[in-house]
């Protein structure tokens, strides 16, 4: 239970939010880093615990969102029954690219290149093909109901939101408690002493990208029927796997609340940034790219690596300032 | 001859225009102490990569307990019973000892608890226990060595391909390693070793096996193998068996 009692916290925290504020600004804030968060704990799992960095989660997350709007839409699929189908294909995604790409040995930057052309194809087909809708997109009909996975207040998005996430923190604690966690840990950190420690690498990488999809899957999903609307630019665009991966390398790559602390600390930067240069386009992406550059330069254990060092100081590669004694 | 655990059949591997194994054969009886010596490009690594799985011999078996094990991946090996050590150590970098050794644990224990566990006594039986919650990253250069034969021992194997694990070590740290092998061996475990430390070569082994150029040009106990003439010469060059005995007529 111990082991649990963090999560326990902090979802308890979160979930006291709205008997504070109702206002639709800040839950709609809280929502999109929630909805960031949970598609960076999927990439978590591979990136952050096995090793393997993806650029393409886009490929799960895009999957998922069109398989939901277009199971309603076209088939008249309930929402809640199409979002499962939508995670189940966001996953079954991930374990063709990752029985394509593992079988073929791609390690390290091979992987994260060819991750980055499926999800860059699928957006391109998703772009052309009528069933996607094509280059108009896909519109979920406006149907305000529990039953269509749609809600008049933000409210219940919000808890459905902080639901999923503190079912992938959950997910990923049990993980790390495992002996398929272990093994994870032990291919990201150096494959062949894993298997010769009778470790199947092809195995434990090909299980870790596929409930890596699934989960980002499930922000995948979540994101159609909060906007009721996708296109090939949202669903398979380099911004899903971008938000993906930088959420959980800011706050802390391969640990639980890595992706939840980071996916707050850029939502927060990227609404100050709107907020000082107004609508200046591009300006949020740049200050991305500075605090990636500087989180990776000044703090490669992200924020939930930072806060560790603090309270607990011991030698590391971070010049401090007791460094220029020597 | 005891019951024999593995043996290698005219095995041969060729990178580009280098043969580097030549037709190797011999075996290993359960339960002894076995050195594959050589001086440097020999082939002994080589060797032990293919044995070990993680390469693909040109031509040749591997036998091992009667089956034959040619070209399985090494972690169906380790599954086997077979662990090895890596000549350039290949610590889990990020983790402390206690999880290094645990993932070689979990071969046999799901549960992580009973891993980490186990980890703890296997780590004690070579001599790291003091250091099991240290991260691996901090650990000497002996305390690495020790760290990758606890982890290959972790795994129960019933056959230990240990590759250099003296290479970079000070006489004393030798001195100190020599019975920690020992008494892996004395537990039943058999043991395939490649060194170039002799004095422990001398010590340990129960068989020699001499490996010059890809091939085995000598095998036998060490005091054999060390006045053996195609040894010396393989060692000093051609000529210095004759050389070697004209000096010493002369004295």
């Amino acid at each position: 239970m111990k082991t649990y009692l963090s999560i326990i916290v902090v979802v308890a925290l979160l979930a006291a939010v709205p008997m504070v504020t109702t206002s639709n600004v800040v839950l709609n804030f809280l929502v999109t880093a929630l909805l960031i968060a949970l598609a960076g704990q999927g990439w978590n799992l591979l990136g952050g615990y096995g090793g393997q960095y993806s650029f393409g989660h886009a490929a799960f997350f895009g999957t998922a969102a069109y398989a939901t709007a277009i199971l309603q839409v076209r088939y008249g699929l309930n929402a809640w029954v199409g979002s499962f189908i939508g995670m189940a294909a966001g996953a079954l995604v991930g374990a063709v690219i990752g029985a394509l790409t593992f079988r073929s040995g791609l390690r390290g930057s091979y992987f994260s290149l060819v991750t980055l052309a499926f999800a860059e194809v699928l957006r391109i087909i998703a772009s052309v093909a009528p069933i996607t809708g094509a280059g108009v997109g896909t519109l979920i009909p406006l149907d305000l109901h529990a039953r269509a996975f749609q809600f008049q207040s933000r409210t219940p998005f919000y808890f459905i939101a902080l639901a999923l996430v503190a079912v992938s923190l959950t997910v990923i604690r049990a993980i790390e408690n495992s002996r398929f966690g272990a093994y994870l840990v032990a291919v990201r950190e150096n494959e062949d002493a894993a298997s010769a420690l009778g470790v199947d690498a092809f195995s434990v990488k090909l299980c870790a990208i596929t409930i890596s999809a699934a989960i980002t899957a499930a922000a995948g999903c979540f994101y159609a029927q909060y906007f009721l609307f996708i296109d090939a630019g949202i669903a398979y665009g380099p911004w899903i796997s971008i938000d993906a991966l930088l959420a959980p390398i800011v706050g802390g790559a391969g640990t639980v609340f890595g992706p939840l602390l980071g996916a707050l600390a850029i939502k927060t930067l990227g609404e100050t940034t709107k907020l000082i240069a107004a609508d200046a386009p591009g300006l949020d992406l740049m200050f991305y790219g500075l605090l990636l550059v500087g989180i990776v330069g000044l703090a490669p254990r992200g924020i939930a690596g930072l806060s560790r060092a603090i309270s607990r100081p011991r030698r590391s590669s971070i010049s401090t300032p007791d460094g220029s004694r020597g | 001859m005891a019951e024999t655990l593995l043996k290698v059949d005219n095995i041969s591997k060729r990178f580009g225009g280098l043969l580097a194994v030549n037709e190797a054969s011999f075996s290993v009886a359960v339960g002894r102490i076995t050195a594959l010596i050589g001086p440097n490009g020999a082939g002994k690594t080589t060797l032990f990569s293919i044995i070990a799985g993680f390469l693909l011999p040109d031509g040749g078996r591997v036998v091992y307990d009667g089956t034959d094990i040619t070209g399985e991946a090494p972690h169906r090996l380790a599954r086997r019973g077979i662990a090895r050590t890596f000549q350039i150590v290949q610590p889990f970098a990020g983790l402390t000892v206690r999880e290094n050794i645990a993932i070689g644990a979990h071969l046999s224990r799901r549960g992580r608890s009973e891993a980490l566990s186990a980890a703890g006594e296997v780590a004690r039986s070579v001599g790291l226990g003091a250091q099991l919650e240290a991260p691996a990253a901090a650990l000497t250069v002996a305390g690495r060595k020790r760290l990758e034969l606890a982890r290959a021992l972790a795994i129960m194997p019933r056959l230990l391909l240990l590759d250099e694990v003296l290479a970079g070590l000070n006489p004393s740290e030798i001195r100190d390693m020599i019975p920690v092998i020992r008494g892996i061996a004395d537990a039943g475990v058999t043991v395939l070793m490649t060194e170039h430390v002799m004095q422990a070569v001398m010590r340990l082994a129960e068989q020699v096996l001499v490996l010059a150029e890809g091939r085995i040009i000598a095998q036998g106990t060490p005091q054999q193998v060390a006045a053996d003439q195609r040894v010396i010469e393989a060692y000093l060059g051609h000529g210095a068996a004759r050389r070697m005995a004209v000096g010493a007529g002369h004295d």
